[in-house]
């Protein structure tokens, strides 16, 4: 019998505010323990939450997105339970009324392991905003808390279990990623813990509609991790049921290190969070006019940047994929396709060789050293015949290294591409007299030899002449 | 002149703007009444006496330069100890919170700092404000004034006995089930709990957030008209708190007239068992005191009644198990440091730290929020509430100002109220007022032959406070009792 997993993934997403969820602490990773609290965030006696609206706005910002219906009537709730991290030990969260209902998110490209995906669309169950908790920090025999992350505006991506591989829920991933950072309303830097997963897997016989016993995968910190823990707990669960062997509902931790789950608690010992109303908190009230507004200021989506760039840029679908995947990447490519009037070509010479450049020196697109105005003003070069395609990556190179202007280097080197055929007849003339035997080998009819003579003609010119013109001029003189 | 210990608010304020004292004069006779009378009525839990005298020297140099911050800067005023004043404890007289130092000021008290008004001292109360007589503090139970073998009342005993005794010209408590009423009415003084989201609860330790609201406990109307004044108006520190400006409360005083005023008195509250003679009497005879003012007496109904206590305990106890659960030891507070783990930490620090009337608490509002147990009380509970709120509307349909008891009795013998059940009962005049989140004020308005003070509660739809607070100045001078203090 063939089995098949039915995954569904609960990402945290870190609202990008100003300051925190319920209080005017700053919103800031990496600041010294305990710097960014105040009464509100460390639960203190008598202190009161007030909503922070930009939180909400991004929330339903990213709803509309994901096509989420907005619920116009939303409330907060208190989640109860105890544990060091969370000051007031109820985490202020939204129960039955989230800010956002049903939407989806359609997948594609390719899942982690390289294969090629079709395309899929995941439904989304609902978003809702909460408050994240402090960190706990061990030493040795004892503990301490960092409450600087407590309070920070949290997001909660829920999706319905529509996912049947490791490779589906990477792509999933990505895709929120990608429209969380389109969108701007988090910068999901996993590593600062801006982004976080939790995985629900079971797996059922291919054909059966009813699900299997539902596992949840905590502690999952990279898109790897999640991919791994899948294919491990996927594995894992198939066995189990093929061997007739009842699994039980449980959460599991992954440990990457070992690259394995383990059972953190069962079904008994789940906590009995007693949701009911935040009392501190008015419910949310929006209205019609004030989510169309948003709506009609969400940036392009991903899909529709994709689809344009294939009409009007005439740049292959993949590329357009490659382009679209992060969204600097893309304002890059439209700034420096602007400057420099050709989009293919533009496309071409940043898939070719600024992302392998980029890749080399270990850097991302937002710290680039050539500016998209610059990279655009290279391609006009090329394509306007200025400097010949060998000539502009020595410049290329250079602009990556000294930041220096592209026409500058251009002058400084002397690389202005010689269209002049008098002066190319000169090198012409000499690749000739010292090709002696090329020169008989073409005329008895091994024409590619011509190949040959170009080569000797761009050298001696120091890759300045053009192509086309050293070529008509060989031709000529050969006869 | 009289001894200064004995001026309300306003004779003080007076007093220090006409030069007639100073503020650490002031301060200072207060000082030494609480010294006479406090060993046998153990109102104050703290009373930083160089803080209070060093503010009061504060005062008195503004007003020698003729910057004071208002007429009442140098006032003294003692606070209950579940407002945070920064720099100073608020324990909520609990043991969990032993060793705590609030970092900041409540909204409501910062307001009355801006006026100049003088922290003075931290008062007793019953334990997180749970209960009704001030024996359940986790520090020491306080006395009624009047006679030392009863209880002050509660949870803002402290405030009241403390007012009462002439320790303080005026106190702030809170008031969640009748908390700032009732004690009011059992050491006779006033006490008014303003309608919900008038006064910011920012820097009030909850007990039951949609509940609990701050209030003044005065010797006359006038005191507490003019605290709440300075107290009233919205706060963007708290979402509860309505919006717009308030105020004018103590001038209005000036046009304070029933002529006409409706005064509805509800028959259900007139069918309480075990509502005593006297208190009854006092209701009565005050309601025809105000017809021969020119009130009009009606009687309205408030069907739903029956089911407030219930209600009450639900959501105030469902509300407390989650705003107490921050009470564990780890940020502040007291920790039981010999636990072994996390669990047994909390379990430790919890167990020691709370008393039994908390605990109890605590573990009734956990029931009643556990899974499957939800619908049936609080969601019950919750639209109990609203048919509750329902009745009041109703009935200010018909009236304008509700007249009722405080509680059934004058303050009971110390450990009569010590079943809790017969505890609950006693805020049955009480409670309604906080679940609908209106207004309502407990007046002075009788003595019983045996000496105790008996109250009347009038109550005010919401933001009826200038009309509440008139009528209550007419009970007040009908009332006629005239200044009195325990002899401590
Ligand atoms: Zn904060």
């Amino acid at each position: 019998m063939n089995y098949e997993a039915v995954i569904g993934l609960e990402v945290h997403v870190q609202a990008l505010t100003a300051s925190k969820m319920f209080c005017a602490c700053a919103n800031r990773f990496g600041a010294e323990p305990n710097t960014l609290v105040c009464p509100v965030c460390l639960g203190y006696p008598g202190a009161l939450p007030v909503m922070n609206a930009e939180a909400v706005k991004k929330t339903i910002e990213i709803g509309l997105m994901c096509g989420c219906a907005i619920a116009l009537r939303s409330k907060f709730d208190r989640k109860s339970y105890f544990y060091p991290d969370m000051p007031k030990n109820y985490q202020i969260s939204q129960y039955d009324l989230p800010l956002c209902g049903l939407g989806h998110l359609a997948v594609g490209g390719k899942g982690f392991s390289g294969d090629p995906l079709p395309d899929k669309v995941i439904g989304i169950t609902r978003i809702h905003l909460e408050e994240d908790v402090g960190k706990l920090n061990h030493f040795g025999r004892s503990s301490g808390v960092d409450y600087n992350r407590a309070g920070v505006p949290l997001m909660e991506v829920v999706s319905e279990p529509d996912m049947r591989s490791a490779d589906e829920a990477y792509a999933y991933l990505t895709v929120l990623k990608q429209i969380c950072e389109y969108a701007g309303v988090s910068s999901c830097d996993m590593e600062k813990g801006q982004m976080r997963c939790d995985v629900n897997v079971s797996v059922r016989p291919v054909g059966e509609t009813k699900l299997g016993t539902k596992i949840e995968i905590k502690n999952l910190n990279s898109f790897r991790s999640v991919h791994r823990s899948l294919l491990y707990e996927i594995e894992r669960q198939t066995e189990a049921v093929r061997a007739g062997e009842k699994l039980r509902q449980e959460t599991r931790r992954w440990d990457d290190a070992l690259g394995q789950t383990f059972v953190m608690r069962v079904k008994e010992q789940a906590h009995d969070y007693r949701y009911f109303p935040e009392p501190d908190l008015m419910p949310v009230v929006l209205d019609e006019a004030q989510v169309a507004a948003w709506r009609a200021a969400l940036p392009e989506a991903p899909e529709a940047r994709r689809a344009r760039f294939v009409a009007d840029c005439q740049v292959t679908p993949y590329d357009a994929h490659v382009l679209t995947l992060e969204k600097p990447l893309a304002d890059y490519f439209e700034a420096a396709a602007k400057a420099a009037g050709h989009p293919k070509l533009t496309a071409n010479w940043i898939i070719t060789e600024l992302l392998r450049e980029l890749g080399e020196k270990n850097l991302t697109i937002d710290t680039c050293p050539i500016p998209p105005a610059a990279f655009g003003k290279l391609i006009a070069l090329v394509a306007g015949g200025a400097i010949t395609g060998k000539s502009a990556k020595d410049v290329f190179a250079e602009m990556f290294a000294s930041g220096k202007a592209p026409e500058v280097i251009v002058q400084e080197k002397g690389l202005q591409q010689v269209n002049d055929s008098g002066a190319i007849l000169a090198f012409v003339d000499q690749a000739i007299a010292a090709s002696p035997k090329a020169v008989e080998e073409y005329r008895a009819g091994k024409t590619a030899t011509i190949q040959f003579l170009v080569g000797q003609v761009m050298k001696l010119s120091r890759g300045k002449s053009n192509p086309q013109t050293v070529l008509a001029l060989l031709k000529e003189k050969l006869g | 002149m009289t001894e200064l210990w004995k001026l309300t608010l306003a004779e003080a304020a007076a007093a220090l703007e006409a030069g007639r004292c100073s503020a650490h004069d002031l301060c200072a006779s207060l000082l030494g009444r609480v010294r006479a009378a406090d060993p046998q009525v153990q109102a104050f839990l703290t009373l930083d006496e160089t803080a209070v005298l060093a503010a009061a020297d504060a005062s008195d140099a503004r007003r020698r330069a003729g910057r004071s911050l208002s007429r009442f800067d140098g006032v003294p005023l003692a606070i209950k100890d579940n407002l945070s004043v920064a720099g100073q404890p608020c324990g909520c007289a609990s043991k969990i919170l032993n060793g705590y130092t609030a970092p900041y000021d409540a909204t409501a008290m910062g307001r009355l700092r801006e006026d100049g008004f003088i922290p003075f001292g931290r008062v007793n109360m019953d334990e997180f404000a749970m209960g009704s007589t001030t024996e359940n503090s986790g520090i020491r139970p306080t006395l009624n004034p009047w006679d030392t073998s009863r209880v002050p009342g509660g949870s803002s005993g402290g405030s009241a006995a403390a007012v009462a005794a002439g320790m303080a010209p005026a106190a702030l408590g809170s008031d969640t089930g009748g908390s700032i009423r009732q004690p009011a009415g059992f050491c006779g003084v006033v006490g008014l709990k303003p309608t919900y989201g008038l006064v910011s609860r920012y820097g009030l330790v909850a007990f039951a957030s949609s509940l609990d609201q701050i209030g003044p406990l005065a010797r006359t109307v006038e005191d507490a008209a003019i605290l709440l004044d300075g107290m009233c108006g919205h706060d963007p520190m708290d979402s509860t708190s309505l919006p717009g400006r308030h105020g004018g409360y103590a001038a209005a005083l000036a046009e304070a007239d029933v002529r006409g005023l409706r005064i509805g008195l509800p028959k259900e509250y007139f069918e309480v068992a075990g509502l005593a003679p006297e208190v009854r009497q006092a209701v009565e005879n005050m309601a025809a005191a105000l017809e021969q003012r020119g009130a009009r007496r009606v009687e309205v109904t408030l069907p739903r009644s029956k089911y407030a206590i219930a209600t009450y305990y639900i959501i105030a106890t469902a509300e407390a198990s989650a705003n107490l659960a921050r009470f564990d030891g780890i940020r502040y507070g007291a920790r039981a440091h010999d636990a072994d783990d996390l669990l047994a930490t909390y379990r430790q620090t919890r167990a020691r730290g709370f008393g039994d009337e908390v605990k109890r608490r605590i573990i009734l509002g956990t029931y009643v929020l556990s899974s499957g147990y939800y619908d049936a009380y609080y969601l019950r509970a919750q639209k109990a509430r609203t048919l509750i709120r329902q009745d009041f509307e109703a009935a200010y349909r018909e009236c304008d100002v509700i007249l009722a008891p405080v509680a059934p009795t004058p303050a009971p013998r110390r450990g009569e109220l010590s079943d809790p059940l017969q505890m609950y009962l006693a805020d049955i005049y009480t409670i309604s007022v906080n679940l609908a989140g209106i207004c309502g004020i407990s007046v002075p308005c009788a003595v019983t032959n045996t000496g105790l003070p008996v109250g009347l509660q009038l109550i005010g739809p919401a933001l009826g406070e200038t009309r509440l607070l008139q009528t209550a100045r007419i009970v007040e001078q009908a009332a006629a009792l005239g200044v009195r203090f325990p002899n401590l």
